[in-house]
């Protein structure tokens, strides 16, 4: 599609599981987000950059459905490609969404925050953690599997009976959960409250109990901020391991460059709530537009700036 | 807090106490409750006799009173530091003396049965046929039903966090569905008992759709405005209810058929004992002991389920568990409904109980008295709501039996009129000692190694 394929940087155009079309979002005055477009690539990490308020959160809440766009389109297509007429017929439709075998084409626009998270499958993490403090580690692994453990309780009435269907659904819940604690180290910590651990390791839970949803594209809001460089390490590699382990899709936001330029795929730019650049790490670390805006800094101190992200 | 440490803040504040700033504090604290009393004491309103209001100035008593404030609040900054470090200190040693137990919970549920089953007998054995019936009926029936009251609310308020100021409604909706469906239809207690439950579900199903957007002060105005409209129906509807009057002639529950009468067919009769009106009272008690404990077994059960947890996780953070796909409207709305339920049931029981019920029983403070069990309980803990339920209403009815004290105080002197500011001023107590609740921690619902009891200071409170 015409604004989508404006890549500047990206060789030959991948095929996108999400893809956000002339996306607006207006806070009364403010425009937070200006006719973005831009697409995610299946299996692979884009990341969204861009100075501060420059819109990235805003974005990411427009495709969770936690904000309602002004206007735009955010298409998801799960399961594997889909037909560009298939996408348009769904748009003219009054309908939300539009199974295909096991996967299907949504437009998350038109969705509630908890129908895009649970039909949808696409899961987040927060720019400031939400993990439920309160509740063990393995707690908050479990209430993540909410929707298909409540439909094995048979909603509550095989549980409260103490049904063994019930049961073994909740023992596979705890395997799946622990499966993911060892992934992080955590499995020792499950009885703990989620709290009381350390924030790099509360980061890292959030990333896994949005994982134990069992999502097609998983987005991340700056899940460096806060880390030492050796807690940046371990989070690349978590990362790469779900992209390449699950086939997960994943939509970062993130400042800190180390995180994004060795993981990412594909980086998307940007400023004032307008996309700037959009490309290969390689592309965006050499465009002086991104460089000049990310930084903040005029033309001739672009060459100083740029010296520094090489280095 | 190690012994030293506590020795230097006690000589710093030894040093850094002033008697010129302690005065001034009072004598500001004095001024403040002179222009308190100034409209509510100063003058007493009475009317002579040509029906002219005259004012009688009451000055040695508001006097009396600045002279209780300024000495009251010197003394208390003398030495109400050190009062109130103990008073804490015995507070967090008492809940860390309690915290243990949770280890002997199998032996203690145990006990805890088994004294509860053997109390009605217990109580004829001490006090007589006779006295008995205070105990059991007064005490015993009286408690276990808002002990009921309790851990229903408690699923809405301790384990969703949403925070329902009008849950006396569901009560009411449960009584007067018993009450209206036996006197109209002839239907009997059993089959009313279930009804009412199904109805209280009904209704917070249908104030629940409307409300649950809200949330924090937002839902508690909103179902405090239910409560009341509830209420005001009640009286009002007087073709139906029989407005302000009540409804009375409730038929009483029988034993699988068998009334509680000195008749031919009553209880007594039917097993050859001699009729003694304990005979109900035994059996109501065991009936609300059992559906109370009906309301626990329930709640703990589905604490345990992906419900709970999802309800628990809700008053965590309602926004991480629309991120996981929860649907939050759903599952705010079936702890709304569960709660209600169980309060319809309590109150089909309170009818059947009485025989006879009016919109008086179901006024704003029993939902606030109900709300305060659960808060002064520790939000969310069964064991809590329970003891906060027995000190609180077991207290109000103790203040029944301190007749004596106007030997004392003079004729005029009537305890239970003091229930209110008792009540206050143990709420007070409990936010400055122990404001999560007599017990805070919360036991985590599923358990990988070891259980390990979650401190108050994470768990969440709930937004609504
Ligand atoms: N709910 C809202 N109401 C009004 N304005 C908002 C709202 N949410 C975001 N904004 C505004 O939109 C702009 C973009 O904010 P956003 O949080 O998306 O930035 P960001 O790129 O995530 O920044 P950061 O890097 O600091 O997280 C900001 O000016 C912000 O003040
Ligand atoms: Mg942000």
């Amino acid at each position: 599609m015409g604004q989508a394929a404006m890549n500047t940087g990206v060789g030959p155009a991948l095929e996108p599981i999400l893809r956000v079309e002339h996306l607006t979002m207006r806070f009364g005055g403010l425009l937070a987000v200006n006719d973005l477009s831009f697409d995610v690539a299946r299996g692979q990490i884009t990341a969204l950059i861009g100075p501060n308020g420059a819109g990235k959160t805003t974005v990411f809440n427009c495709i969770t459905g936690f904000y309602k766009p002004t206007s735009g389109r955010v298409a998801l297509m799960s399961g594997g490609p889909q037909s560009d007429p298939a996408i348009a017929a769904l748009t003219d439709s009054p309908g939300r969404s539009q199974r295909v075998g096991r996967g299907g084409v949504y437009l998350l626009e038109r969705m509630a925050d908890s129908e895009i998270a649970a039909q949808a499958k696409v899961a987040r993490t927060f720019q400031n953690i939400r993990l439920f403090t309160g509740m063990t580690v393995l707690e908050n692994l479990i209430v993540a599997q909410h929707n298909w453990l409540n439909h094995a309780s048979g909603y509550s009435v095989l549980g409260l009976v103490g049904a063994k269907s019930f049961r073994e659904a909740e023992a596979k819940a705890v395997e799946i959960a622990v499966a993911w604690l060892d992934c992080i180290g955590l499995k020792g910590r499950a009885d703990d409250p989620a709290g009381a651990l350390p924030y790099g390791d509360q980061r890292r839970l959030e990333i896994v109990r949005a994982m134990c949803t069992g999502p097609v594209l998983l987005c991340l809001d700056e899940p460096a901020a806060g880390l030492n460089p050796r807690e940046s390490a371990e989070l690349n590699e978590l990362l790469l391991s779900i992209r390449d382990g699950n086939g997960t899709s994943l939509l970062l936001i993130e400042h800190d460059m180390s995180v994004v330029m060795e993981i990412s795929d594909h980086i998307v730019v940007l400023e004032y709530g307008k996309k700037i650049s959009d490309g290969t790490p390689d592309y965006i670390k050499n465009d002086p537009k991104v460089i000049a805006a990310y930084l903040g800094v005029e033309d001739e101190e672009v060459d100083e700036a740029e010296a520094e992200i090489e280095g | 807090m190690s012994e030293g440490e506590a020795k230097t803040v006690a000589s710093d504040e030894r040093a850094s106490f002033s008697w010129i700033s302690a005065l001034r504090d009072a004598g500001f604290l004095a001024l403040f409750t002179l222009g308190l009393s100034f409209p509510i004491l100063a003058f007493r309103t009475r009317q002579d006799l040509w029906h002219g209001l005259v004012l009688d100035p009451r000055w040695d008593l508001v006097a009396t009173v600045v002279a209780i404030a300024f000495f009251g609040r010197l003394s208390w900054l003398v030495v109400g530091g050190r009062v109130s470090r103990n008073v804490q200190s015995f507070a967090t040693q008492v809940g860390e003396v309690l915290a243990p137990l949770q280890n002997y919970k199998g032996t203690f549920r145990l006990v805890g049965l088994i004294w509860l089953i053997a109390y009605p007998f217990l109580a004829v054995l001490i006090a007589g046929p006779g006295g008995a019936l205070k105990w059991i009926d007064n005490f015993g029936i009286q408690i276990l039903i808002y002990v009921m009251l309790g851990w229903g609310l408690n699923i809405v308020v301790g384990l969703a966090g949403l925070l329902d100021l009008g849950y006396v409604a569901f009560y009411a909706v449960g009584a007067y569905s018993t009450a209206l469906l036996s006197t109209y239809f002839g239907l009997s207690f059993w089959i009313c008992l279930p009804l009412a439950g199904i109805f209280a579900a009904f209704w917070g199903i249908l104030l629940g759709f409307p409300v649950l957007r809200l949330r924090g002060d937002y839902l508690a105005i909103v179902t405090l405005a239910f409560g009341e409209i509830i209420r005001l129906v009640l009286i009002n509807w007087v073709e139906l209810t029989n407005g302000a009057a009540g409804i009375s002639g409730i038929p009483r529950p029988t034993f699988f058929g068998l009334p509680f009468n000195a008749s031919d067919e009553g209880f007594a009769a039917f097993f050859g004992l001699e009729f003694t009106p304990l005979h109900r009272l035994f059996f109501l008690f065991y009936l609300i002991l059992a559906l109370a404990l009906l309301t626990n077994w329930v709640t703990i059960r589905l604490r345990r389920l992906p419900i709970g947890r999802a309800w628990e996780a809700l008053r965590e953070d309602d926004i991480a568990c629309r991120s996981l796909g929860i649907d939050t409207v759903t599952t705010k709305l079936t702890a709304f409904s569960i709660g209600a339920m169980f309060g319809g049931i309590a109150g089909a029981f309170f009818a059947a109980r009485l025989g006879f019920i009016s919109p008086k029983s179901f006024e704003f403070m029993e939902s606030a008295v109900i709300l305060s069990i659960v808060v002064l309980g520790g939000m969310g803990s069964q064991v809590g709501v329970a003891i906060a339920a027995v000190a609180m209403i077991g207290g109000t009815e103790l203040l029944r039996e301190l007749g004596w004290l106007k030997s004392i105080f003079g004729a005029g002197f009537d305890p239970t009129q003091y229930r209110m500011l008792l009540f206050g001023m143990a709420m007070v107590g409990m936010m400055v000692w122990r404001p999560r609740g007599l017990i805070s921690k919360r036991e985590p619902s599923l358990v990988l190694h070891e259980k390990r009891a979650i401190g108050g200071d994470l768990v969440k409170e709930g937004q609504g």
